[in-house]
This record gives structure tokens, C-alpha cells and sequence, in this order.
């Protein structure tokens, strides 16, 4: 079994996304907040996880700018769940020993008076593992 | 009428005018939150991996605990509450998950999502009812325009958060009504503020923010009330020259009149 295809089996379990019920309307992109701070759209993430190209998603920030606002997952006529697979792929990245995206000693410089332990547990969670 | 309550970690720091005013509110109102002994913070976001259990745990025993303790569970932080539940809905739809989470908790009784979550604002709408709420009201809002902003949290996954219509929802409108006030619709009232990218790009979380705040502000808002900590912070952040924005319940408090909206800033 190739890499590609063994990611791509990793990312369904993950996920739980079926990729192919997509019909590509694109109106998960269309609704994503974070569009324009992205280089590939949440339509290509699903788009891109069907042909197995993962890693080229592994490798893109895009990963980071999703805000898991969950719009595209509510709004996709066909179920597919986008976000799902933004968060599989950014996990498959986050998960390896020495890649976390954000580290609790970056976290000091961050704060402000205001800042919510929201937001850093959230941060959290969702860039470190 | 008891209710088992749990707060979350901002709500006990940056958010404490919102546990005040809710709590003071409810007594108003006749209801009491009783705070869950020894609860965890829930992580703020519920990860949408399969095979993430360890991260969903505390949630889980927060759960757990209600259902001991007799009780519907009461929320007010819109992100305890979206992940509050999902792992409820996971626990009772997710056959694999609940079993790893109940292996590793051992459980007198396993937990298969048996309690009721309850946002604060469904006890308002479904238990103490809209008419009390207006009929307690003593200073009433009359006549202020005020935007609700929902954000993501409270209504996002609509067919698991089911507290109302995720793209046209009434619930904070009718909220604002019993008040007395005038709601503000808006096109932007369900859409992201950029939430925790206010760490990783405060610029994208501030634009988020602005379009939200202008558009409340365009359709004539005077004041904007959320139930999420992270959205007040990163409105107030963002657009501090637009309307004020401020917790839901500290509206609720002022309008009962027992020591609502103000409070915070003196703190
Ligand atoms: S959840 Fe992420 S990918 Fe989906 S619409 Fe929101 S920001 Fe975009
Ligand atoms: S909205 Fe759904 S069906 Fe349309 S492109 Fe996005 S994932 Fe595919």
C-alpha cells in the first residue's frame, strides 16, 4: 500500500468523512471566514484528500488559519463536514513528536489584561498536542 | 427549581460579571445554579477527531456528575456549552467512544449521555418562559436598539446544538423582547469573530471582529450582548469605537433590577 493511501485511510478514521459524497459547489469556501488568509480552500481540502494529496495539505499553513467557526459543516448541502477534515489533517501534523504549532512558552508574550483562559485553552488544544 | 451548574474556567477570571449577573438574575427569577463540586475546565473546544478521547474527559465527568446529582445541566459560556454537548451527543451516539471513555473513567454507574444540557438562555425560553421574565422586569430596556451576536458556538452543529435555527435563529431576540428592548437584526449575528486566532493572527481575528461589530452597528445597534467570553473580548478589542458590547445576562440583571450592566467595568 502506498504512503498516499495509507494517510488517506489515517485521515477517514480520523475524520469520519466520507470525501467522496462531495459534489463541488464550492459553498464550504464561500461561507469560510478565513478565505482569503488561506491557500488552499476548504473545498480543496476535500478535493485534495480524495486525489491523496496530503501531504502537500500537511505542508500548507492554511492548516492554522481555519477557525473551526464550523459554518462550511453547517452549510454543505451534502453533508461532507470540511472542518472535520481541516481538523484530521491538521492532527496528523500536530501529532508528530516535536511539530506543535503553538507552545506554552509562547503563551506569555501573547496576553494581554483582557485576554479570556478561553481563548489560550482553545489555542491549546488546537495548534499543541 | 435546581439546576446543576458548570461555569467553566473564564467564567471564575476574565468572565465573572457573566457568572455574577446570571446567578443574581436566576435567583430573581426563581431558580437556583448549583455549581458541580470539583469540575474541569473542557478544553473551550470540542475536537471533532474520533479518536480524541483523553482531551473530551472532563467534559464527560462533568456530565457524569449531574446525572448523579439528579439535575439538567446549566451552561452560560458558549464554549463550555458547545463542547459540553457534543460529548454528551457522542457519549449517547458513539458507540466506540463511549465505551473508551467509560473503560478509562470506571464509573459506579457508566455514562451514556444521560443528562439534559440546558444553555442558560433555554431555561429562560423553555422553563421559566418568556411572560415571567418580562412580568419580573423592573427597568425595562425600552426603547435601546441592541444587536444579539450569537457567534458559532451556541448554534454550530445546528443538528447537535438544536436550541434553535442555526441561520435564523429567535431565541436571543425574544431574550432582548422580554426586556423591553428593541432587537437589532443583522446580517453578520452568526458569523465567526475569529475566535482563538486572536493568539495565532490577532489581524484576521480583527477583521472578523470589525465586520461583525460594523454591520451590527449599520443596521443601528446601540449595544451588542453575547454569551461567549471570546467574542466579547475580541469585539471590544477590535471595534471599541462601535457599540458597546457586553454579557446577555448583565442586561438580564439590570432589567430585573439586582445590579446588572457597569459592574465589570469597575472591577
Ligand atoms: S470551520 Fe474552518 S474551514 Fe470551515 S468555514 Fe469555519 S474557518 Fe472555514
Ligand atoms: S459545500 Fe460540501 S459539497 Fe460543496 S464543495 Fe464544500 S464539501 Fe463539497
Amino acid at each position: 500500500m502506498t504512503n498516499s493511501q495509507e494517510l488517506k485511510e489515517t485521515l477517514a478514521r480520523i475524520s469520519g468523512v466520507d470525501v467522496r459524497k462531495c459534489m463541488r459547489c464550492g459553498k464550504c469556501s464561500g461561507t469560510c471566514p478565513a478565505y482569503d488568509e488561506m491557500e488552499y480552500h476548504p473545498h480543496e481540502f476535500v478535493y485534495m484528500v480524495e486525489k491523496g494529496e496530503i501531504e502537500k495539505l500537511m505542508a500548507s499553513p492554511s492548516l492554522y488559519k481555519c477557525l473551526s467557526c464550523f459554518a462550511c459543516v453547517e452549510r454543505c448541502p451534502r453533508g461532507v463536514e470540511p472542518a472535520k477534515v481541516v481538523e484530521a489533517v491538521r492532527l496528523l501534523v500536530i501529532r508528530q513528536q516535536g511539530c506543535n504549532h503553538m507552545t506554552p512558552d509562547q503563551i506569555p508574550a501573547l496576553l494581554d489584561e483582557d485576554l479570556p483562559q478561553q481563548a489560550i485553552v482553545s489555542a491549546m488544544r488546537k495548534y499543541s498536542k | 427549581m435546581i439546576f446543576s451548574y458548570y461555569p467553566g474556567c473564564t467564567l471564575k477570571n476574565k468572565a465573572a460579571e457573566l457568572d455574577r449577573t446570571a446567578r443574581l438574575a436566576a435567583e430573581r427569577l426563581g431558580f437556583t445554579l448549583e455549581e458541580l463540586p470539583e469540575w474541569q475546565c473542557c478544553g473551550g473546544v470540542f475536537s471533532s477527531a474520533r479518536d480524541e478521547i483523553a482531551s473530551k474527559l472532563a467534559a464527560v465527568r462533568a456530565l457524569a456528575a449531574a446525572r448523579d446529582a439528579g439535575h439538567d445541566l446549566v451552561t452560560l459560556c458558549s464554549a463550555c456549552h458547545n463542547v459540553l454537548k457534543q460529548a454528551n451527543d457522542a457519549m449517547a451516539h458513539d458507540a466506540d467512544f463511549a465505551m473508551k471513555a467509560n473503560n478509562y473513567m470506571q464509573l459506579e454507574t457508566p455514562y451514556h449521555g444521560e443528562t439534559r444540557v440546558l444553555h442558560y438562555l433555554e431555561v429562560l425560553r423553555d422553563v421559566v418562559g418568556w411572560d415571567r421574565v418580562a412580568a419580573a422586569v423592573t427597568h425595562p430596556l425600552a426603547g435601546q436598539k441592541v444587536a444579539a451576536y450569537y457567534g458559532c458556538l451556541l448554534l454550530r452543529p445546528g443538528a447537535v446544538m438544536a436550541m434553535d435555527n442555526p441561520e435564523n435563529p429567535v431565541i436571543m431576540e425574544d431574550f432582548l423582547r422580554a426586556l423591553g428592548a428593541d432587537p437589532v437584526i443583522y446580517p453578520y449575528r452568526n458569523e465567526c469573530c475569529g475566535g482563538y486566532i486572536t493568539l495565532e493572527d490577532p489581524d484576521l481575528a480583527a477583521k472578523k471582529s470589525r465586520q461583525v461589530a460594523d454591520s451590527a452597528a449599520g443596521f443601528g445597534a446601540q449595544q451588542m450582548v453575547t454569551a461567549c467570553p471570546l467574542c466579547l473580548y475580541n469585539i471590544h478589542k477590535n471595534a471599541a469605537d462601535g457599540p458597546e458590547i457586553c454579557y446577555f445576562t448583565e442586561l438580564l440583571a439590570q432589567a430585573l433590577g439586582v445590579g446588572g450592566k457597569g459592574a465589570r467595568d469597575d472591577q
